[in-house]
């Protein structure tokens, strides 16, 4: 398999992912906007573009004042924004298209399929009627994405590639997620028993698709820790830190087996591992969630950068 | 001969109305299906197409950066025995284009002869001396060609052009095929038509014969090189290289590495074997051509003149596209065959000579002229469809360079009934058969490329002039 075809593979999916997370979370920040006065709901639509690194751009372009329709519209479509969900899906498409012989017809129509009606909900501004349905297109055609590729892809070094962009990515967002509201959990961390906003840690997992497992499995109990402890260290939540870093190994481990070699990402990999399981969420809180988070996010990055130099994704 | 529709050949039907042996069936059942059905099939088509991404580009339009060639539903037919005739000359043809080749490389016993003059060579920019003296792998030169024919008559086929150079449209002749057994599966259990679907494995097979003599092992590697995701046809390169198993390369992913040209693999760089090049000649090697080429690979003339690589098709095959040497071809033909030529050309008129430019310029209005370096339908004059305006523009620059063109008459082509809005209308057609060389033999796939230019009466039809495609049809016996 080619280098430029891996790095390709990897960052269709990378893209992908992005623009599901992204729309998640703007699908939370909708929801907490609707609930609040429009203090509150600023303040969120405020936190989500913090959370998606758009803060210099955002506000280089509006000012300080964070509106709903211009926040969405902003992250969705606006030109100037490199970062806009429109453009990663371009980015997508334009990664399938290059490596169009290694992926399915079927996957590669699911995402061609994508971009064309993004493109066309996209064509012109989105207002509050017309929202929940750009959201839902961009989460459907993701999954239509993600079937076409568990049904049809060969489970080959070309899937293994996919599979570890899809989890860097998605660790990343969590994480960053994690990062932006850790100070919504901070304070009733310390306090045992407080009063809790419930309304703020239901759009932190909503914002990850986790409300219904989380209360699932803590029979409707909000509670910090517990939250804390779901995002990051849960194995049975698929948008969870160690849950994505499962699939990591696996993956990795697949190609290493493949190849018959180890690279350094393996050794990157072995010591993030080491770092989450070795915890647990009362240590990582002891340490400080926020600086536990940074480390993470940095590590991750790191084994991004490694896996495309061991692989040899470019020159 | 006029540009006028009513004196051309229609395929279907005769001059009297009658349907045409080779339409017989089609046309039966055609009658039997609702009023709407090709027009809802039409739509159909289009969206299957915009989904599975069967685009190209359009230079210079960056508003519509891929578009659609249109596919017309109504499919070209030729019968079992008229396309035995023109594989036969077909045949000829290539095998005579691959002598020509070689000789122009070698001894040019051709121009001793005094049967080519030396003067088309000279100066050639598409005679690449680097060529000279070598013998590509199996001796093969043209391993894809794309011949356009035209018809204008019952047993008239002229070849248009012999594209050796890249020839492009074959992923057409495929996903047309698909598209009309999609859409109308039953037409199919009632005419039997000739396959096509396996050209990619035979091109796969033709290319891997023809291994360079570094190769040691089972299986040579085939790689497709093309210039990238915006390049007009790059649809069809990714389409080829699925079909074929075959690694899709650009430029950036190989370099030379003992002696080989290695591309850059997840496991490090590996040789390949065969590199099928849809890149131009110029772009092909840096260090050779173009120095400002990023699309080629530093180096590979030499890799490729030391036996460690093939390229496919041979660099320096463009000097027999160039349209003053093609005004020779019958002679070519009959130079290295000894037959004589089954295929016409079509009249030419070279502008170089001073009897023929004289004719030229007096009949300006009547003639086509082309850029002997030309293709795709740029940078032409279709007298009969031009203003005043745009022929006296045109004298212009033939005045001024008289060696850069040649003239043709306007041909009537033949016509195929095409779907309109008001229903069934006869529109002109040329017609690209693809043939792959190997030193196994000479191999055509039954069918081709039907372009068919859209507009009542027009006569180009050069997708990136607004012609689309049709289905063709050889029927089986």
């Amino acid at each position: 398999m080619l280098g430029r075809s891996a790095n390709g593979i990897f960052w269709l999916f990378r893209y992908l992912e992005r623009a599901e997370n992204t729309v998640r979370l703007l699908d939370a920040g909708f929801r907490m906007a609707l609930t609040r006065n429009s203090n509150d709901a600023s303040d969120e639509w405020r936190s989500v573009i913090i959370t998606l690194g758009l803060q210099a751009g955002f506000e280089a372009r509006f000012g300080g004042e964070y509106g709903g329709a211009q926040v969405f519209n902003y992250v969705l479509r606006d030109k100037e924004n490199p970062g806009s969900v429109l453009r990663m899906i371009e980015g997508a498409r334009t990664n399938a298209r290059m490596v169009r012989t290694g992926i399915t017809r079927e996957v590669w129509q699911a995402v061609n399929e994508s971009w064309m009606k993004l493109r066309d909900m996209l064509a012109r501004p989105v207002n509050e009627v017309r929202l929940g349905s750009v959201l839902d297109t961009v989460r459907l055609q993701a999954t239509q994405v993600r079937g076409a590729m568990e049904g049809t892809m060969l489970r080959n070094e070309i899937y293994n590639f996919a599979r570890l962009g899809t989890f860097i990515e998605r660790a990343d967002n969590t994480a960053r997620i994690l990062d932006v509201k850790y100070y919504v959990l901070l304070p009733s961390l310390s306090y045992v028993g407080s009063s809790l906003d419930n309304v703020q840690w239901d759009t932190v997992l909503r914002s990850v698709a986790g409300e219904r497992a989380y209360r699932w499995l803590h029979a409707g109990r909000l509670d910090a820790r517990g939250i804390a402890e779901f995002l990051i260290l849960d194995q049975r939540f698929p948008r969870s830190l160690a849950f994505c870093y499962n699939k990591l190994r696996s993956n990795l481990a697949h190609l290493a087996r493949e190849y018959g070699d180890k690279v350094a990402s393996h050794d990157l990999l072995r010591e993030a591992d080491a770092r989450m399981h070795a915890q647990t969420i009362d240590a990582i809180i002891d340490q400080g969630l926020h600086q536990f988070i940074g480390t993470f996010i940095a590590g991750n990055a790191r084994l991004a950068q490694q896996i495309q130099r061991d692989y040899r994704f470019i020159e | 001969m006029t540009n006028s529709s009513a004196s051309s050949y229609d395929e279907m039907l005769d001059t009297d109305g009658g349907v045409r042996a080779a339409y017989a069936g089609y046309a039966k059942w055609l009658e039997e299906q609702p009023p709407n059905l090709l027009r809802r099939k039409g739509i159909e088509a289009e969206a299957f197409f915009r989904r599975t991404g069967i685009t190209f580009n359009v230079y210079g339009n960056d508003d519509a950066e891929e578009r659609l060639i249109p596919f017309d539903p109504v499919p070209r037919i030729i019968s079992a025995d008229q396309w035995r005739k023109l594989s036969r000359g077909i045949d000829q043809r290539v095998r005579a284009l691959n002598a020509f080749l070689h000789d122009l490389y070698h001894r040019q016993e051709i121009v001793r002869s005094g049967r080519l003059p030396a003067r088309l060579l000279e100066g050639n920019a598409a005679y690449l001396a680097a060529m000279a003296g070598f013998t590509p792998p199996g001796g093969v030169y043209t391993h894809i060609v794309g011949i356009d024919l035209v018809r204008t008559g019952e047993d008239d086929f002229m070849v248009l052009e012999d594209n050796a150079r890249t020839p492009s449209g074959v992923s057409y002749m495929l996903e047309n095929r698909e598209t009309m057994m999609a859409m109308f599966p039953e037409l199919f259990t009632r005419v039997r038509v000739r396959e096509v679907s396996d050209y990619p494995s035979r091109l796969a097979r033709s290319l891997a014969a023809c291994a360079p003599p570094a190769f040691d092992g089972d299986k040579p590697t085939v790689a497709v090189l093309t210039p990238g995701i915006y390049n007009s046809a790059y649809f069809e390169h990714a389409f080829l290289a699925d079909q074929m198993g075959a690694e899709l390369v650009e430029g950036s992913d190989l370099r030379v590495e003992n002696g080989r040209i290695a591309m850059r693999t997840t496991r490090g760089y590996e040789p390949v074997d065969v590199i099928y090049r849809r890149v131009d000649d110029d772009y092909l090697d840096p260090l050779s051509f173009n120095p400002d080429s990023v699309l080629g690979v530093a180096g590979i003339m030499d890799v490729y003149r030391a036996g460690g690589v093939t390229i496919a098709n041979a660099p320096g095959t463009g000097i027999s596209d160039d349209k003053a040497i093609y005004s020779f071809m019958p002679e070519i033909v009959e130079f290295y065959t000894g037959e004589k030529p089954l295929l016409q050309n079509v009249p030419t008129w070279r502008c170089c000579e001073a009897d023929a430019l004289g004719y030229v310029l007096d009949n300006l209005a009547e003639l086509v002229v082309k850029e002997v370096h030309g293709s795709g339908g740029y940078g032409m004059l279709i007298g009969p469809t031009s203003s005043r305006k745009e022929i006296a523009a045109f004298e212009a620059k033939l005045r001024a360079n008289p060696d850069n063109y040649i003239a043709q008459p306007t041909l009537a082509l033949s016509t195929v009934p095409i779907f309109t809005k008001a229903g069934l209308a006869p529109r002109h057609v040329d017609l690209r058969p693809f043939v792959l060389v190997s030193p196994n033999g000479i191999d055509i796939t039954p069918g081709g490329l039907t372009r068919v230019a859209l507009k009542k009466g027009s006569l180009v039809v050069n997708s990136s002039q607004g012609g689309g495609t049709k289905d063709s049809w050889v029927l089986d016996d």
